[in-house]
């Protein structure tokens, strides 16, 4: 199997000017021969400088790779410079507990662009268990890109956090106004206290007279019964659309027995759905 | 007329200060490396200081519309405590490598000690592994020799004038940091370095070629508007607009352009939202507020115009 270290290579070596790719190569010698932490803060410091930010913007073939390679990896939308910092990380020698301590070394003072390409590594790290409690420091930053490079297109949170940290990560992307769709396993990690907990918000936004993310009901409606289904009926009741489709979605999948008497009276979005006309990618 | 403030210790000032200054013309500004007002003790807290000013204090600026840039440097009073200056220096170099730094400084002389001397040095070497301009805090005391000393060290570790700019200049100083190729700038700070009555004569005399007129307002009595203000009174007392404009926004651009972290088209064209590499647009502090810049209050603004 290939790789993700020669993946990012193949896929840098067409993307950059040929003294930047010879840059790069004499550093990533360097930090495999002895790897000193000068010489890796420079390496990660200068990679912009020297490589640019363009998008990487990766073919389907390219893509497809990438997830044979690491199940659920998605760069989709990494920057060249993302590509080459995390190819550096995996160029230093493979000891894990001395990666999750230079890994939280690293993230400690990264800048904005370093902290994204960080995080968005996290998948084809060695020993990631051990990056766990870093991964749940980087979501509570207040930089909403630096919180979307874990929580979004990335196999991480859904394969390592529990219970907690998940929710809470969940609930932090609707509170910081980010989306839920490129969230890996949402479906999947759906729980009952989450759904309560996103309910409870939901609550608290209509009280202060603010809108409520359509999202937020993709996770509540395997759950939702009793005064869930109030919440879904108040939510079917919208004047908006996108309210009423994420209303209909969610009582389709709810297993109450009043929740089918709810979506009857969404009839045409309860008809998009049974012709698969309609999912919570449209709602997104 | 669009106004860049070279110098600028924004992690003293309010948000009042970037609204006042975002509505007088302010769309970029840099924020050197200093000294924070009492004398660091360890490491650690340098650290952190650094931190905030390629961090927190750049998402801070963009959300009252303002680019934010800084220097990065080990400074002149805290190169005496020679453990702290080694741990400074041990650190330097990751953190002269963010994003949106434009400059080693400010660096130089205080007292004009040995160590001083020592890590001015280590710290020009520094700048020219790196490629990036540097800025030099001339002394407040024996300033003219300060100043004469600094360039004759930047010549001397081989680092060219047109990569540094020579700060807190005055009439005594400005002569010589020209003729010799430098750039020269000027803090209008009131009662103890430029005013800007004073500056408009500078201006009179030697045009606007590589002169840069900053605040350098922090923790002390000093005008974050004093760019504008200067700029204002410039064009009041007959100072060509072209003159003004390389002063007061297009040498500071030119000069710490030169790292290759400042463009026009930051502020001109800033995307609107880049996820990879920008705060703004991602002002989620607070639970997602949008930034809102008010026009500053009766209090505050263009009324007072003479800083002395």
């Amino acid at each position: 199997m290939t790789a993700p270290r020669q993946l990012l290579a193949e896929w840098l070596a067409p993307r950059v000017a040929p003294e930047a790719a010879a840059w790069l190569e004499g550093q990533l010698r360097r930090l495999a021969r002895d790897g000193s932490e000068r010489d890796l803060v420079v390496t990660l410091g200068l990679i912009p400088r020297r490589l640019g930010k363009a998008d990487l913007d990766l073919s389907a073939a390219e893509l497809a790779a990438a997830a044979a390679c690491r199940p659920g990896w998605d760069p989709s939308r990494w920057s060249v410079d993302t590509a080459a910092r995390v190819l550096a990380l995996l160029t230093l020698p493979d000891d894990d507990e001395a990666f999750a301590s230079r890994f939280a070394g690293l993230c400690r003072d990264a800048d904005a662009g370093e902290a994204i390409a960080l995080y968005s590594g996290l998948p084809l790290y060695p020993g990631q268990p051990r990056l766990e409690a870093q991964a749940g420091e980087g979501l509570r930053g207040n930089i909403r890109a630096v919180f979307e490079a874990i929580a979004h297109r990335n196999p991480f949170p859904r394969e390592q956090f529990d219970e907690h940290r998940w929710n809470h990560m969940v609930l932090k992307a609707l509170f910081v106004g980010s989306s839920l769709a490129p969230i890996q396993g949402l479906d999947e990690r759906a729980n009952p206290e989450l759904a309560r907990i996103l309910c409870d918000y939901a609550h608290e936004r209509w009280a202060a007279g603010r809108p409520v993310s359509p999202e937020l009901w993709r996770c509540v409606g395997p759950f939702a019964d009793g005064p869930m289904l109030a919440d879904l009926e108040r939510a079917a009741a919208s004047s908006h659309p996108r309210d009423r489709a994420a209303a209909a979605l969610a009582l389709a999948a709810s297993p109450a027995p009043g929740a089918r008497a709810v979506l009857d009276r969404l009839r045409d979005e309860a008809d998009r759905i049974a012709a698969g006309k309609l999912a919570w990618a449209d709602v997104a | 007329m669009m106004f860049i403030d070279a110098h600028a210790h924004m992690i003293s000032r309010t948000t009042d200060d970037y609204e006042a200054m975002a509505a007088s013309g302010v769309v970029a500004l840099i924020e050197p490396a200093f000294w924070i007002g009492q004398p660091r003790t360890n490491v650690g807290s340098y650290f952190d200081y650094l931190s905030h000013i390629v961090g927190f204090e750049r998402f801070r600026a963009g959300q009252f519309g303002i680019r934010h840039y800084c220097t990065i440097g080990l400074n002149s009073k805290e190169a005496n405590n020679e453990a702290l200056a080694e741990g400074v220096m041990e650190i330097l170099p990751r953190f002269a490598v963010k994003e949106g730094v434009v400059a080693i400084g400010e660096i130089g002389y205080d007292e004009q000690t040995a160590l001083e001397d020592r890590y001015f040095r280590a710290q020009l070497e520094l700048a020219k592994e790196l490629g990036l301009p540097v800025m030099i805090h001339t002394p407040h005391r024996d300033k003219k020799r300060g100043t004469t000393r600094s360039m004759d060290v930047c010549i001397e570790h081989g680092v060219p004038p047109s990569m540094v700019v020579v700060d807190h200049n005055n009439e005594e100083t400005v002569e010589e940091v020209l003729d010799r190729g430098f750039w020269a700038a000027f803090s209008i700070y009131p009662s103890t370095k430029m005013g800007n009555a004073r500056m408009v004569e500078i201006l009179k005399r030697y045009g606007g070629e590589r002169i840069i007129v900053d605040s350098a307002c922090d923790w002390g009595i000093s005008d974050p508007l004093a760019v504008a203000k200067t700029a204002r009174l410039a064009l009041d007392r007959g100072i060509p607009e072209e003159h003004v404009r390389l002063a007061c926004y297009a040498n500071a651009l030119a000069a710490y352009g030169q790292s290759g972290q400042m463009n026009e088209a930051d502020w001109l064209d800033p995307p609107a939202i880049d996820q990879r590499t920008l705060y703004e647009g991602n002002s989620v502090l607070r639970g997602g507020r949008e930034p809102v810049i008010e026009s500053p209050g009766e209090r505050r603004g263009m009324d007072r115009l003479i800083i002395e």
